[in-house]
């Protein structure tokens, strides 16, 4: 790792109000300024990397709330996933981390078989019956955070159904690339469907290719760098083979990894040329606000906007996506108390560590209680996952949706 | 730190609050001073005063240095220890009481300088001192160390609204000082020694400020200026003509380019200096206020005049300033930050004797600060890893600290002495001040265990 980007933190704690670990335990191995600081000493060979110093550094999100509010340029939280990755490209990747990472991920058709167990258990009455007599209890936690995550899935994901082609209503003012996300086409289907209608409506003819892979990002996460790499080449070979004027993904964790194919392929034209392309829906949308406001019919409903850290953060889209609400008619727009404060869920983290993410969930959900919106809107799968969980749980009357959904709702209504 | 001394300290705050491995000691080593670390024997982070005074106790009677840390924002090193016991003061973060009546405000001293801001606020009230780290710094901090901040020219520092405290002695009693009266003659006046104590004579378990009712009404204005003396002549001509802004900050080409980088704010890349200046209260009065100083700036050959048009245009450009020294470390890894401070109608000479001192000693110096209140942040950007580059900057400091000296300012206006700039303390005060320091210490901490080697 570059030692400068280590020593470029001058340690003022400007990140630490930011830093959804920080504020729940006020601990500096907690923090931003910290975890730069662990990983500098260990690099100066003044700790080792221990267990313990692991640990601390695994508390990390890596929501970047601190890389917006670092005035000096330093990226905590891509530090620590920087450091992860050469660790794991030392001492390789472990037994189940590759058979998550290298051969289920990358290959979507055997990420929808695996699915395929869940699906009949939630649809044959059997999620109810294990439920009702409490038998998650005797398997391993996580299992049944899992469990408790999941939503009632999709019959088919939407990666089988979709047409590869969706023609432009009315005049073609051009074509976008749709990258579907994995999550969104497994569990959040209904939000990738409206996503390609509003793109559609809006002009544009829709290619989404079937043979498209999973962004990368849970290799990231996992430390995988290589992986990673792997995934980006086949996606930019994909999308190379057609005419585009832009890359869509209604994904935020997609969207921030895409956008960042051409830094971790230095030197590849290809992954530049691919990067630049990318854009979130919201700020497709946000480009053609008069012509989408024309089709939108009146929704009498308060809501909110939860930023995504991989939206806010990643990729600094702050006003597209509450513009893109406030045109809708009808809408009573409510901004949320620190709205791009990251909801707990970031990546796995919400099942590798579940008491710290529930803390973080319960902030997130007093800040929408206090709100007094009826729908909470957010544009992350991640997000909706961990924010729906929360809102059944502790706030059943509030609705979540993905802000594709309602865009398109306000369309049909 | 023996085993069973630790075992001790785990039973008054409770293990999961006594933290003594490696790495924790080693991430409480530091605080945002640069080229300073101290390995602490442990860090403590009590719940109740109770505890605070059980530490203590605890301490004292084993001969165990205690350094009471807020959110370790301090820049003079104040919050280090080396072998001792760190108490940070996070979880005591409570907001005791807003007085509407009395207009004060009570709390414990690890609640964040901008929550209280904010509470305060809400009612219609105003607490002033506003710290450059105000949304993370602790008010104990702010006593401790005294803190300043943009609205000081106007409104004074932490010092001109501490009203009472509640501080935990080396030995463990409680010493109550002041209160909510506005008049107290009755012996020393304790407080304002406390304040500014730097953690050498007490923990704060309990702080109570005063409030003054929120002003209506503020203007933020900007104003570009070519050239970098015409910006410090403005400076006086504004004080010299009767209005007093709330804020009045300067900042140099170096310290706009990085701000700039970092917040987009739309500050102007080719001019030598800008002025933000805020005015309020009365919104008739601020009106003309603001006139005036558009006037002045003007008359000085400023190139741009803006005047922020909403609150949040104004906020922008505020929180912008506040960024400054960090985005200063954009350039260069390691800033070294001072803090000296003159009468404020010696700001154009100052400013050319730190340009001065720059060339000479061949080091890169932005300079932003508290132009109104003489109070200025020249900021050395360096690598600290360049150890010839270091000595070069150290020397121009020390020619910047003695050419404020001489012209009758002061070596820190709101940074603290600390460690940092202890070795420049008895050029500034003689062997008399600090002889009364010593003797002052002596009487507060007999057995030195209260943040042992800071100031002098």
């Amino acid at each position: 790792m570059d030692y400068v980007k280590l020593i470029n933190c001058m340690r003022c704690g400007m990140c630490l109000p930011t830093c959804p670990t920080y504020k729940e335990t006020f601990l500096e191995t907690a923090s931003p300024r910290g975890r730069v600081a662990l990983i500098r000493k260990l690099q100066e060979g003044e700790l080792d990397q221990s267990e313990r110093l692991l640990e601390y550094l695994s508390l990390c999100l890596d929501c970047q709330a601190c890389a917006t509010a670092c005035p000096s340029g330093v990226n905590a939280g891509e530090l620590v996933a920087e450091f992860t990755c050469e660790r794991k490209s030392q001492s390789g990747l472990s037994f189940m981390e590759d058979l998550i990472l290298r051969k289920l991920v990358p290959h979507p058709d055997h990420l929808e078989t695996s699915m395929v167990p869940m699906r009949i258990y939630q649809r044959t009455g059997l999620q109810k019956l294990v439920r009702n007599l409490g038998v998650l209890k005797m398997f391993p936690k996580p299992l049944g955070r899992m469990e408790g995550l999941l939503p009632p899935l999709p019959a088919k994901p939407l990666r089988q159904e979709i047409l590869e082609i969706t023609p432009a209503v009315g005049r073609e003012r051009g074509t976008v690339g749709f990258f579907l996300g994995c999550v969104m086409s497994l569990i959040f289907s209904d939000a990738s469907r409206a996503t390609i209608k509003l793109l559609s409506s809006l002009g544009y003819r829709v290619i989404t290719p079937r043979n498209q892979v999973c962004c990368g990002a849970p290799n990231m996460l996992g430390g995988d760098l290589d992986g990673m790499k792997e995934a980006a080449r086949t996606n930019i070979d994909i999308f190379a083979g057609y005419e585009l004027d832009f890359i869509v993904t209604d994904c935020g964790g997609c969207g921030a990894e895409l956008k960042k194919y051409g830094h971790h392929l230095q030197g590849s034209d290809a992954a530049e040329a691919f990067s630049t392309k990318v854009r979130d829906i919201s700020q497709i949308l946000a480009l053609h606000a008069d012509d989408l406001m024309k089709l939108l019919k009146p929704l009498p409903i308060k809501v909110t906007y939860h930023d995504p850290c991989h939206i806010a953060h990643c990729q600094g889209i702050r006003q597209e996506p509450r513009d893109l609400l406030k045109l809708i008619p009808g809408v009573e727009y409510k901004e949320l108390e620190s709205a791009d404060a990251c909801c707990g869920s970031a990546g796995t983290y919400n099942i590798s560590k579940p008491e710290m993410s529930d803390r973080i969930l319960q902030r997130k959900l007093d800040t929408v209680r206090a709100s007094g919106a009826e729908l909470l809107v957010t544009s992350n799968p991640g997000c909706l996952l961990q924010l729906k969980k929360g809102l059944a749980d502790h706030l059943p009357d509030v609705k979540i949706m993905h802000l594709t959904e309602i865009l398109a709702q306000s369309m049909d209504s | 730190m023996e085993p069973s001394f630790i075992k001790e300290l785990q039973t008054i705050v409770g293990e999961q609050y006594a933290l003594t491995d490696r790495e924790s000691l080693a991430v409480y080593g530091y605080d945002s001073t640069p080229e300073l670390e101290r390995l602490p024997g442990a860090v403590l982070l009590p719940g109740t005063s109770g505890e605070v005074a059980r530490i203590m106790r605890l301490c004292h009677g084993a001969g165990i240095c205690v350094t009471p840390r807020g959110s370790g924002t301090n820049l003079s090193g104040g919050s280090l220890s080396a072998g001792g016991v760190v108490v940070q003061t996070s979880r005591l973060n409570h907001l005791l009481e807003i007085d509407e009546e009395n207009l004060t405000a009570t709390m414990e001293p690890g609640l964040i300088t901008s929550t209280l801001h904010r509470e305060v606020e809400k009612l219609g009230l105003f607490y002033p001192p506003d710290p450059g780290s105000m949304n993370i710094s602790t008010m104990g901090g702010n006593v401790a160390e005294n803190s300043g901040g943009l609205r000081g020219l106007k409104y004074g520092v932490t010092a001109d609204y501490v009203m009472g405290l509640e501080t935990i002695l080396a030995d463990g009693e409680l010493l109550r000082t002041g209160g909510k009266v506005v008049k107290d003659v009755a012996g020393y006046n304790l407080n304002p020694l406390l304040v500014s104590s730097e953690g050498t004579l007490g923990f704060f378990t309990g702080i109570t400020v005063k409030l003054i009712p929120k002003p209506q009404g503020k203007i933020t204005m900007l104003a570009h200026f070519p050239v970098l003396q015409d910006a410090a002549l403005a400076v006086s001509a504004i004080i010299a003509a009767k209005v007093i802004p709330a804020t009045l900050e300067f900042l140099d080409k170096v310290t706009i380019k990085c701000v700039e980088e970092y917040a987009h704010v739309g500050l102007p890349l080719d001019v030598d200096a800008v002025l933000l200046i805020e005015v309020d209260g009365h919104p008739v009065v601020i009106a003309e206020e603001a006139a005036a100083v558009a006037e002045i700036c003007k008359k000085h050959r400023c190139s741009f005049f803006q005047t922020a048009q909403n609150a949040a245009e104004a906020l922008k450009l505020t929180e912008a300033r506040r960024t400054a020294l960090s985005a200063l470390a954009r350039l260069k890894p390691t800033t070294i930050l001072e803090d000296a401070t003159v009468p404020r109608s010696c700001i154009a000479a100052m400013l050319k004797v730190i340009q001065d001192s720059a060339k000479k000693h061949n080091v890169v110096i932005g300079t932003f600060g508290h132009a109104g209140d003489g109070n200025l942040h020249p900021t050395c950007l360096t690598d600290e890893r360049d150890k010839d580059e270091i000595t070069r900057a150290h020397a121009a400091f020390e020619e910047i600290f003695d050419a404020a000296i001489a012209m009758g300012g002061t070596i820190t206006g709101e940074h603290g002495v600390g460690l940092a700039k202890k070795m420049y303390l008895p050029k500034l005060v003689g062997e008399s001040g600090i002889r009364v320091m010593r003797g002052i210490k002596q009487a507060f901490d007999p057995k030195g265990i209260l943040n042992p080697g800071k100031i002098f």
